[in-house]
């Protein structure tokens, strides 16, 4: 089981690759959009680089409630 | 019999009156930046009295003066279609009628986006069975009619056009020049792009869509390259279906396509044409000579329905 912290890290990491977020500045508190600047599709790269990183499944009804950086975290950790 | 099929000659129409993003700043709370980031467009054509059928046979009467074949030889139209408003006539007939084709076989199909592949798998199946020998397949969409031009999630997206093939018999003991069609559907998620009711509108849910694009299609793409007998590396040119830059990117990494593969990139200059994208993109590199005579080239188009269908095609 990965803690709260390694999940954020991963997606850190992701959001790195993804859409070329700064790590330092991924913390749970952070919006998606708002705050580090990820478009609606690069959302859709970043979750389907999460779901093949975490082995979790994220249905497309599923994307929308995931607002900020400590929703993804919370759902990995609760489906993974 | 005939050992197969293959692409002749194209052409392709475009109407002239050009429509930049920041033509729809006017009328819409958008922007170019945001419009070229999230989609990869600058600007598209937009038809004023072309109906989907002039279009159509704009783009076929150039394809078949540049066969040298004339009207008297096409024995089969297919045109793939999903924004003709009038549905009988067929746009097959009208553009049969306005070419003085006399009596060919003449159908239209609707595969949405994916629409291409599928009328040219359909022609080289017809042309091997001994169906036909020499056949018009055509691209022809004039979206403008079926875009909601209040909603700015979908206005920005679309464009007018067609793009035309002449597909001949291949004389005995030459090579194929059509490669075997990969086709086929995704029904159960099919309803994340809709065009529906009485004077539709096109409707998606835009992030399902991007996902099953960039994620779902890639493998499709290789079987229709291993069917073919071709390595994506050998591959000279990748004409998608043009209706993100970001879904292209997708594929084409998963593909793992080198520099040296040409990837087609028509939206930019012509928005998103559904069935026409594909052959009017594959027009306009014939026409630049980007791609040698007799080179592979990966045709793959995929959209509404989650439909999806390619082949790999010698260039004309």
């Amino acid at each position: 089981m990965a803690t709260r912290e390694e999940i954020t890290s991963g997606l850190a990491e992701i959001l790195e690759e993804v859409a070329g977020v700064n790590p330092d500045d991924v913390a749970e508190g952070k919006s998606f959009t708002d705050d580090l600047d990820v478009d609606s599709l690069s959302m859709v790269e970043v979750v389907v680089a999460a779901e093949e990183k975490f082995g979790v499944k994220i249905p497309d009804n599923e994307v929308q409630n995931l607002k900020t950086v400590g929703d993804a975290v919370t759902y990995i950790e609760a489906n993974h | 019999m005939t050992a197969g099929s293959r692409i002749v000659a194209m052409g392709h129409y475009q109407p002239s009156r050009v429509v930049t993003n920041e033509d729809l700043t006017r009328n819409l709370d958008t922007n170019d930046e945001w419009i070229r980031s999230r989609v990869g467009i600058a600007e598209r054509r937009v038809a004023d009295g072309e109906s989907v059928a002039d279009m159509a046979t704009y783009a076929a009467e150039k394809a078949l003066a540049t066969s040298g074949l004339s009207a008297a030889d096409i024995d089969l139209v297919v045109v793939a279609t999903c924004s003709s408003i009038d549905r009988c006539p067929n746009v097959a007939t009208r553009v049969a009628s306005k070419l003085g084709i006399a009596a060919p076989a003449a159908y239209d199909l609707n595969t949405a986006c994916s629409g291409f592949s599928y009328a040219l798998g359909s022609a080289d199946h017809a042309i091997k069975a001994g169906a036909s020998r020499h056949a018009l397949v055509i691209g022809a969409e004039k979206l403008s009619d079926i875009t909601d031009w209040s909603d700015r999630t979908t206005a920005v997206l679309f464009g007018d056009g067609a793009g035309a093939a002449v597909v001949s018999a291949v004389p005995d003991g030459e090579q194929a020049g059509v490669g075997p069609v990969l086709w086929g559907s995704a029904p159960e998620r099919g309803d994340v792009l809709r065009i529906e009711g009485w004077h539709p509108y096109i409707k998606q849910d835009g992030q399902s869509v991007f996902r099953w694009a960039t994620t779902a299609l890639a493998p499709f793409a290789l079987e229709a390259c291993k069917r073919a007998g071709i390595e994506p590396s050998e591959l000279a040119a990748f004409v998608p279906h043009q209706a993100n830059t970001r879904i292209i990117d997708g594929i084409v990494k998963r593909l793992g396509l080198g520099p040296d593969v040409i990837i087609a990139k028509d939206l930019v200059e012509s928005g998103n044409t559904s069935a026409a994208s594909v052959p009017l993109a594959l027009s306009k590199l014939v026409e630049r000579r980007e791609v040698p005579s007799g080179a592979p080239v990966l045709l793959f188009g995929f959209g509404g329905g989650l439909t999806y269908a390619g082949q790999v095609v010698r260039c004309p």
